[in-house]
């Protein structure tokens, strides 16, 4: 049994774990309100920009020249996953459900003989797949310096991918991010940007529209953009779930370290009892002997 | 009846500018501006550099954005842009900035004609910001 000693400093050290956890429990609340406020900010445009390709895409003429980045390359070749992680742990579940999302994509691709490419975006992804996918990961972006999601490095994200895809690097393109949902709950998301997947029953109207340039030119303006607004979506849903994650992981953790306090303090009384009356036994026992 | 209609400005992070009552929208489209009235038909174009000049009543709010998509429907106007700044608060220096790195990007051969057209616009719509 371990010492009175021991217990001590056992229980101290379980104490100051609970104020560390219980630290970023707070910071994480207060960082996921913000995010939360922005990944709902940032809805209204990818929103309207999603209506606005319906709408369009509808119209287009020509199906035979539409923009590749609408109709695909015509081929099934190579895939592209783009895996969007947090660059911090600590966060719960949150990293480890986007990859286990990703690699059973992965295994899907890799079984029915394609191309698998990888693109990491955060370092934590990268630090979990580098082990089993190293020859896959062509490229591993990191934000560390930017503090909250921007545009301007989604658009990043988005011009990369634009730039391989016109040089004909992959076919299609899949982005994997945790859409948030509420503190306690982040769905693993796997969602196709290239080609884009037009779901016809989110059809809104079939409203006739004046374009000016024509549909086309539009169209071919307005993909790119989508791609880069639609990584931007995932990074704020991304944002928000790894706070939300992360409150909910030291929550718990927080409360774990109060409980292992407990148990350690009842044993430290126990065993202190014991002493006593071990000592007590000794001296009354010396007594009766003389 | 009033001729009146919606306008809602939304960049990527946040819903810029959201007015219920406006009459009068102009918006430098990219074959030219384009003044929206109420019962516009249905209309879908983009935006080269310029100015968007907003009439509420008797007043008129100027932005100036870099680009941009609009869509007007059932009398109700999205402009969706990446980079608006109110004409109000934009800084000097900040106008002086963006002319030196357009120009710069100018001075570069490899660019399009189109790219160069929008250049060339941006430069212009600038300057005329920064004298004003």
């Amino acid at each position: 049994m371990a010492s009175l000693d021991d217990l001590k400093k056992r229980i101290s050290s379980v104490k100051s774990t609970q104020k560390i956890t219980k630290a970023m429990k707070m910071v994480a609340a207060a960082k996921l309100r913000r995010a939360q406020e922005s990944a709902e900010r940032g809805r209204p445009y990818s929103q309207k920009m999603n209506n606005i390709i319906l709408n369009l895409s509808g119209g287009i003429s020509d199906k035979e020249n539409a923009p590749k980045l609408l109709s695909g390359t015509g081929e099934d070749k190579v895939h592209l996953c783009v895996v969007l992680t947090a660059d911090r742990g600590l966060c719960g579940g949150f990293n480890s459900n986007i990859i286990k999302k990703a690699k059973l994509y992965f295994q899907k691709i890799s079984d029915s003989g394609k191309v698998l490419k990888i693109i990491t975006v955060g370092s934590k992804g990268y630090d979990q797949l580098k082990r089993v996918y190293k020859d896959n990961i062509i490229e591993n972006i990191s934000f560390k310096e930017s503090k909250n999601a921007n545009y301007f490095d989604a658009d990043k994200v988005g011009k990369i991918l634009i730039q391989k895809f016109e040089q004909k690097e992959f076919d299609v393109c899949t982005i994997f991010y945790n859409q948030f949902k509420n503190v306690i709950t982040q769905i693993p998301q796997e969602q196709q940007i290239i080609p884009l997947k037009i779901n016809e029953e989110e059809k809104t109207s079939e409203e006739n529209y004046e374009f000016e340039p024509d549909e086309d030119e539009i169209l071919g303006n307005l993909l790119p953009k989508n791609i880069s607004t639609q990584i931007f979506k995932a990074m704020l849903e991304n944002s928000a779930s790894e706070q939300g994650s992360r409150m909910s992981a030291m929550d718990n953790a927080t409360r774990n370290a109060g409980e292992m306090v407990d148990k350690l303090t009842i044993q430290y009384n126990r065993s202190r009892q014991a002493a006593i009356t071990k000592e007590l036994i000794e001296i009354i026992s010396g007594a009766e002997s003389l | 009846m009033s001729e009146n209609f919606k306008l809602e400005i939304v960049n990527p992070e946040r819903s810029f500018l959201s007015k219920e009552e406006v009459s009068e929208v102009v918006v430098p489209a990219f074959e030219g501006e384009i003044g929206i009235l109420k019962d516009h038909i249905p209309i879908i174009s983009f935006l080269k550099p310029g100015i968007i000049k907003v009439f509420i009543g008797s007043e008129v709010e100027n932005y100036y954005v870099e680009d941009g998509i609009v869509e007007f429907k059932d009398n109700s106007l999205s402009i969706l842009t990446s980079s608006i700044f109110n004409l109000k608060d934009i800084d000097k220096n900040q106008v002086n900035n963006s002319i030196s790195e357009a120009e710069n990007e100018l001075s570069k051969d490899e660019i399009d004609d189109q790219k160069r057209f929008i250049l060339n616009h941006k430069v212009e719509v600038l300057k005329s910001i920064s004298a004003s």
